[in-house]
């Protein structure tokens, strides 16, 4: 016998079901009267938020490439300064001006998420070595039994990109690709495949 | 909790034998929304190990009584009253203090308040279905609410859901998101559920089912269900990595 180690099991996880929004982005769904705004929604800029625009767009698909329209989409990313606006970030205070964190539903009728936001800036790994610019996806849906978390990481950023410990760590570089939003002006554009040939690579976090 | 430090410890890894794995053939919609290609490893760096922090401020003083949040004056939801109750804890038993709890659910008739929802049972004018709350400093949370009804989905040709209630929390990292849904103790729907049936631990189920508990009901009004939300827990210690060998 030994001393047992009395830790509890995780809470199994079950599919947030295609009535998600009724729950977290209510407005959305047409149930108004009860939040004044969705949690997460709008800009997550205001005139003080230090860093530069950008604009991620996209479209989560399934294995037939039928882009999901009761999908729901949460991003968190750092500030321009590679701060995360949290309690756990205790290298320095990010910005007060960007609380880092959004939400957005698929539109109902063609699927695109729009987050409006700033780049964040590059966060340490463990080690200390700089990880590239990236902004951490989780995606829940109909279907889909546990969330799914992926990273974003950007077109312009090819140097920071290469020495990413994170990417350098991905085998079958083919694959790379999958993780890099496409930037062209200030639009960052970054489709997320569930299954088939471009499938996202998902992350184990 | 308030003169704790905030942790900065990575989570413990998540059990995926234990959650339901991506691709269950029984749960149909699951066939195309599943990645087939293993997922890479993350273990936490500051990207997974922090996140945000909702203040009480978003809380409407009704935002976690479904009963009249969505009422008219005077009004009330029709359905059986229920209190539901626990704590958001995390692995290693620790009450998660400041964690954002979101609800929604059908009425009492199994009907969800959204405009692809197709099922005959007629909405309930007074009910709107969803609510939130933001745990207290022991991880304690609760709302008020009517015991949703069971309504037919279209998977099988003859499935069912049980009763159920969906829950989203965040916990203290983003790492901890999690979005799962409670049943209710005796639902004899729950075994038959092709949902429920996608974890494949029973252990794991009987962690979803909320206790009825009549030390808490509110006498002569509601009978209470207790259910406790346990996220990742934290590692005690920061095991520095050397640099990697790739």
């Amino acid at each position: 016998m030994v001393q047992p180690l009395n830790y509890l099991k995780e809470s199994a996880s079950q599919t947030a079901g295609p009535y998600v929004h009724i729950g977290c982005t209510p407005n959305f769904a047409g149930i108004t009267g009860v939040y004044p705004e969705d949690l997460g929604s709008g800009p997550m800029v205001n005139e003080n938020t230090r860093g530069e625009r950008i604009t991620i767009r996209g479209f989560v698909y399934d294995g037939t490439m039928t882009p999901l329209k009761d999908a729901l989409i949460e991003i968190w990313q750092a500030d321009a300064d590679g701060f995360y606006n949290s309690p756990s970030e205790t290298r320095g205070k990010a910005d007060p001006n960007f609380f880092g964190w959004a939400r957005c539903p698929g539109d109902m009728a063609t699927g695109e998420f729009v987050f409006e936001t700033i780049k964040p800036g590059r966060v340490p790994f463990r080690d200390g070595r700089l990880m590239a610019p990236h902004v951490s996806f989780w995606i829940v849906a109909r279907g889909i039994n546990l969330g799914l978390n992926t990273r974003m990481y950007f077109s312009d950023e090819e140097e920071a990109n290469a020495e990413d410990p994170i990417l350098a760590r991905i085998e079958h570089r083919v694959r790379v690709p999958t993780l890099i939003g496409k930037r062209e002006g200030d639009t960052v554009t970054f489709n997320i495949h569930i299954q088939g040939e471009n499938e996202t690579i998902f992350f184990d976090i | 909790m308030k003169n704790t430090p905030p942790e900065t410890t990575p989570f413990f890894a998540r059990d995926r034998l234990w959650h339901p794995p991506a691709y269950t053939p029984g749960y149909k919609t699951s066939v195309l929304r599943s990645p087939q290609r293993a997922l890479i490893s993350l273990e936490g760096t500051k990207t997974e190990i922090t996140g945000p922090v909702f203040g009480h401020n978003i809380l409407g003083e009704f935002d976690n009584d479904l009963i009249v949040n969505y009422a008219q004056p005077g009004e009330s939801a029709i359905g059986e009253r229920i209190l539901v109750h626990g704590r958001v804890l995390d692995e290693r038993g620790l009450g998660v203090p400041g964690a954002l709890v979101e609800f929604w659910q059908a009425n009492a008739g199994g009907r969800y308040r959204h405009k692809k929802e197709t099922y005959l049972a007629p909405l309930d004018p007074n009910f709107g279905g969803f609510g939130r709350t933001i745990t207290d400093e022991n991880g304690g949370y609760y709302f008020k609410t009517i015991k949703p009804g069971a309504y037919p989905w279209p998977n099988g040709v003859n499935d069912w859901r049980p009763a159920h209630i969906h829950f989203s929390v965040f916990g203290h990292g983003f790492a901890q998101r999690l979005v799962t849904q409670m049943y209710f103790e005796g639902d004899p729907m729950i075994k038959i559920c092709p949902i429920v049936n996608t974890i494949p631990d029973q252990e794991a189920i009987n962690g979803l089912i909320a206790a009825l508990d009549m030390q808490n009901t509110i006498p002569h009004d509601m009978r209470a269900y207790k259910f406790d939300i346990i996220l990742r827990g934290r590692r005690s210690t920061f095991f520095e990595n050397r640099k990697e060998g790739n």
